[in-house]
């Protein structure tokens, strides 16, 4: 089946079977390798992306049923205003070990700015949950979010 | 130990050569020469051509290039490596760029990720490459100026000449610099630790930047024109062979271009199994393919190779006692005899899975008789070797690229994916072959951290000193030799602290792969031990850290048992436990009910961390709310940046192997588990704040992917049992 979809701002054709997920897709097919496998069963977040602006495991994603939405990845993310502060934060306290899982975080972490400009730990912990990172850089990734989000690393708002 | 790395660095003689750099410029080799027992017999360490793979070049522009030699696995070596050799070359960080090396020990060195070998090896041959670049810089800009280089200092990539006011960065000397005869390494002047400028500096790894942008720097990432991607089914059983397969119908396949049946060799270490490999256009639609697969498999080499049938051979082979005795000190038998008070407990924990986020792959190319490999791999030359094993391609002929790997944690040790996708590019000239693993494939093909049972006894005087200790190890193997990383540790404390100790130990035979998982040979006998020890702390009235203290006694080093290598420090060990005891005010119990602090020591890979856990329990709920780390891994932190995101990940890594019920189970060698449903990592919510304290005394630095973890399981089981009075002596943690 031949799909017109709508990735970072482009329209970018395919021509793949209608079951195959978004991930592949984007992996296989397009070349944006930033978006990773991590389990194919939507338990890890590793292939977090953004459709329409919500966080979605592109593994768990038919293409078939992707239609006109329009679909951000890792690669598009620092073009965003909170993308950019993300990966800005992100470089500051240096969160990553070996990094496989950081677009997924990065991805879960946007749409959570998204909803709530400061969140509170309990809502970050909510909203991380689904991303697995094997090397635990938690405390990190919940730090960057709080930097990115304005407030201090402990999670005070920076007055 | 500063004797051990003496020897690394200068009696080794690390060699210079120097040329001109293409363009103009400064290339260094520096030939690191590899341990005689890495040469072939009549083979010397040689230096191939310049330029390009030099190890450091100083282009006319100042930019100076930095070869990382040793896989990135996320221990950040790729940025600490380079950082050693920028100081003592005394430039600016931002002049420094740093290529991945390709595979080639010759040139290089060991070029190994695994162990937290890297830094101890590495410290003094780094330095002394970066020391003695700057020295030709310096002689180069005293020839021009004619000054006596005595009279010349350094900063951020400059030479300056106090007397004159002059300047010059090291970029404008960088040609002339490639006729200087290079200093003798061993005599060249290193900086004083005051003088460090990089080292001991927080600095962002050298990928990150690549990493948030979402670049393609792993294994799987890697893109190469005609690529096909490609499975490999392999038998549902460890040990499995394939009797018969009917390819067709994943032959007919959407996207499907082959279906390649391969022999394995039946060696588990090699990790080429019998298996069929699926190859297509798009990985998704090869591993679809799979399902379309008729394959008869022999599974009877590994019936009764079931968890339940592991635990009642445990039993029983402690019940029958030891077959063999690894360690008698003093005799134990009559101090146990003539104790004021017995303790005995059994202790045992799960075989468990490496399931580092990036899945085992690799990617190849086989023409005209020569192999090229992009590979995540910790061990790029022990693949090389095996390649050779298993098909007979000599060395000569394969080009071997290091991608960054997610995740390493001792799984790609082994080299068991470079063996398959080289079968399955030989089968398909000319074609370059991605194979990747789904994650129920890694998940089931793992070499497993094994599982084991330990029967401890301790025999406590009426003064209330640990006068003797006992254990039998029940692990597995032939009988004569255990399984891959299911060996003892004789020097395991109290080893060397009392005079009466006894470890001894048995094998029961298994098929399923084993191997090394971070902080191997420490991480299941640091929770057993120290679990162990901290029920005798209780018995004799006192508690782990003070009994370990007693234990400890004057500062003093302790031999190696025969065979071991690796001095322990007394002295050291009292520094982080009495550091860790204060960091988290031991004494001061939590006022609430069921929440307790528990502590533990150990000392791995070099490295001396005493860990301390405050958790509660509520029910069958858990809650760690702090951990606090106190750790010795010598005087310098190369970058506090990434070595306090190790400790952060170990303490995580090691929480969550206990508290996320992780265990691998057998039936008949079929593993039960899958994917990260039913084998649980660590995740947000779960993870507590975790304070670390450095002691540095003045000691040569050591690696840090490994100690950090082992203490913080008994630590986590001693919190629990303060607070609740149950002891934990089975991994996973269970509390209902």
């Amino acid at each position: 089946m031949r799909y017109r979809l709508d990735i970072n701002g482009a329209i970018r054709e395919v021509d793949v079977p209608p079951e195959m997920p978004l991930l592949w897709v984007l992996r296989g097919e397009l070349g944006l390798v930033g978006t990773k496998y991590g389990c194919g069963a939507g338990l890890c977040g590793a292939c977090t992306v953004h459709v329409d602006g919500a966080a979605l495991r592109s593994c768990q994603l038919p293409v078939g049923r992707v239609g006109q939405a329009k679909i951000h990845t890792i690669e598009h993310i620092g073009s965003t205003e909170a993308g950019a502060r993300l990966q800005e934060a992100w470089l500051r306290i240096d969160v990553m070990q070996c990094g496989y899982c950081q677009a997924g975080q990065i991805m879960s972490a946007c749409a959570l700015l998204g909803q709530k400009a400061q969140p509170s730990d309990a809502e970050i912990n909510s909203a991380m949950a689904g991303n697995i990172c094997r090397c635990g850089c938690y405390n990190r990734i919940r730090s960057a979010i709080r930097i990115a989000a304005g407030m201090d690393e402990e999670g005070s708002h920076v007055a | 130990m500063s004797h051990e790395l003496l020897r690394a660095g200068v009696d080794r003689r690390t060699v210079l050569k120097a040329s001109l750099l293409a363009g103009g410029g400064l290339a260094l080799e520096v030939l690191i020469p590899l341990p005689a027992s890495a040469l072939k017999a009549g083979e010397q360490a040689q230096a191939g051509p310049a330029q390009l793979s030099a190890f450091v070049s100083i282009a006319s522009d100042g930019t100076v290039t930095i070869m990382s030699k040793n896989p990135e696995i996320g221990q950040g070596i790729k940025t600490s490596l380079p950082m050693i050799v920028a100081d003592e070359l005394d430039c600016d960080w931002s002049q420094v760029r740093i290529a991945q090396a390709d595979l080639d020990q010759k040139r290089y060195g060991e070029q190994y990720a695994g162990g937290s070998t890297a830094t101890t090896r590495d410290w003094l041959p780094m330095r002394q490459t970066g020391a003695a670049a700057r020295a030709m810089l310096v002689q180069a800009a005293a020839s021009k100026w004619q000054v006596d280089a005595g009279q010349l200092s350094t900063a951020r990539g400059r030479i300056h000449h106090a007397a004159s006011g002059r300047s010059i960065g090291y970029g404008e000397v960088a040609s002339a610099a490639a006729a200087v005869p290079p200093p003798d390494l061993a005599s060249v002047p290193l900086k004083r630790p005051d003088q460090f400028t990089l080292i001991g500096r927080p600095l962002v790894g050298v990928d990150s930047h690549r990493i948030v942008r979402g670049e393609g720097i792993f294994g799987v990432d890697t893109r190469l024109p005609g690529l096909l991607y490609a499975v490999y089914e392999v038998a549902p059983a460890h040990g499995g062979r394939l009797v018969k397969a009917d390819i067709e119908s994943a032959r007919q396949s959407p996207g499907v271009s082959h279906v390649v049946p391969i022999a394995g060799n039946g060696d588990a270490d090699m990790g080429l199994a019998d298996g069929v490999a699926i190859v297509a256009s798009n990985w998704w639609l090869a591993n679809e393919a799979r399902s379309k697969l008729r394959v008869e498999w022999d599974l009877s080499a590994a019936k009764g190779h079931s968890s339940a049938v592991y635990r009642s051979e445990a039993d029983a082979a402690i019940a029958a006692g030891p077959d063999m005795h690894l360690r008698i000190d003093g005799d134990p038998a009559a101090q146990l005899a003539s104790a004021a008070r017995r303790v005995r407990a059994r202790y045992d924990y799960p075989f468990i899975a490496h399931a580092p986020m990036e899945p085992q792959n690799c990617t190849a190319r086989y023409a005209d008789g020569k192999l090229e490999i992009w590979a995540p791999s910790q061990t790029p030359q022990r693949g090389l070797d095996q390649l050779r094993k298993v098909f007979g391609i000599a060395p000569e002929d394969v080009t071997l690229h290091l991608t960054r790997a997610g995740g390493g944690f001792g799984r790609r040790l082994m080299n068991d994916y470079m063996m398959q996708v080289t079968a399955i590019a030989r089968a398909i000239p000319g074609v370059p072959i991605q194979l990747m693993w789904s994650r129920q494939d890694d998940i089931r093909r793992d070499y497993y951290r094994p599982g084991g049972w330990h029967s401890f006894e301790a025999g406590i005087g009426a003064d209330g000193e640990l006068r003797a200790f006992t254990d039998h190890f029940v692990t597995f193997g032939d009988g004569k030799t255990t399984a891959r990383a299911a060996g003892f540790n004789t020097a395991m404390p109290p080893a060397g602290l009392i005079e009466h100790l006894r470890y001894s130990q048995s094998m029961i035979p298994t098929v399923v792969t084993t191997g090394a998982l971070r902080a191997p040979g420490s991480n299941a006998l640091c929770f057993a031990s120290q679990s162990f020890l901290d029920e005798v702390a209780v018995a004799a009235g006192t508690d782990l850290p003070h009994l370990m203290l007693r234990m400890l006694g004057a500062r003093r080093e302790v031999a190696p048992p025969p065979g071991g290598s690796v001095v322990f420090d007394t002295g050291r060990a009292r520094d982080v436990i009495e550091r860790v005891v204060q960091t988290s005010a031991w004494s001061e119990k939590p006022a609430a009910p069921r929440r307790a602090k528990g502590f533990a020591f150990y000392f791995s890979h070099r490295g001396y961390f005493a860990e301390v856990v405050e958790a509660s329990v509520a029910g069958e709920k858990i809650v760690v709310h702090k951990v606090w780390v106190a750790g010795d891994i010598g005087g310098q932190i190369v970058n506090p940046m990434g070595a306090e995101n190790q400790v952060r990940g170990a303490v995580i890594d090691g929480l969550a192997q206990a508290l996320a019920g992780q265990a691998i189970e057998f039936v008949d060698g079929a593993v039960q588990q899958s994917n990260f449903n039913d084998f649980q990592l660590a995740r947000m919510p779960a993870t507590p704040e975790i304070e670390i304290a450095w002691v540095r005394p003045d000691k040569p630095p050591t690696g840090l992917g490994e100690p950090a973890l082992p203490p913080v399981i008994p630590a986590l089981t001693n919190a629990i049992y303060a607070a609740t009075g149950k002891r934990i002596r089975s991994l996973p943690v269970r509390v209902a």
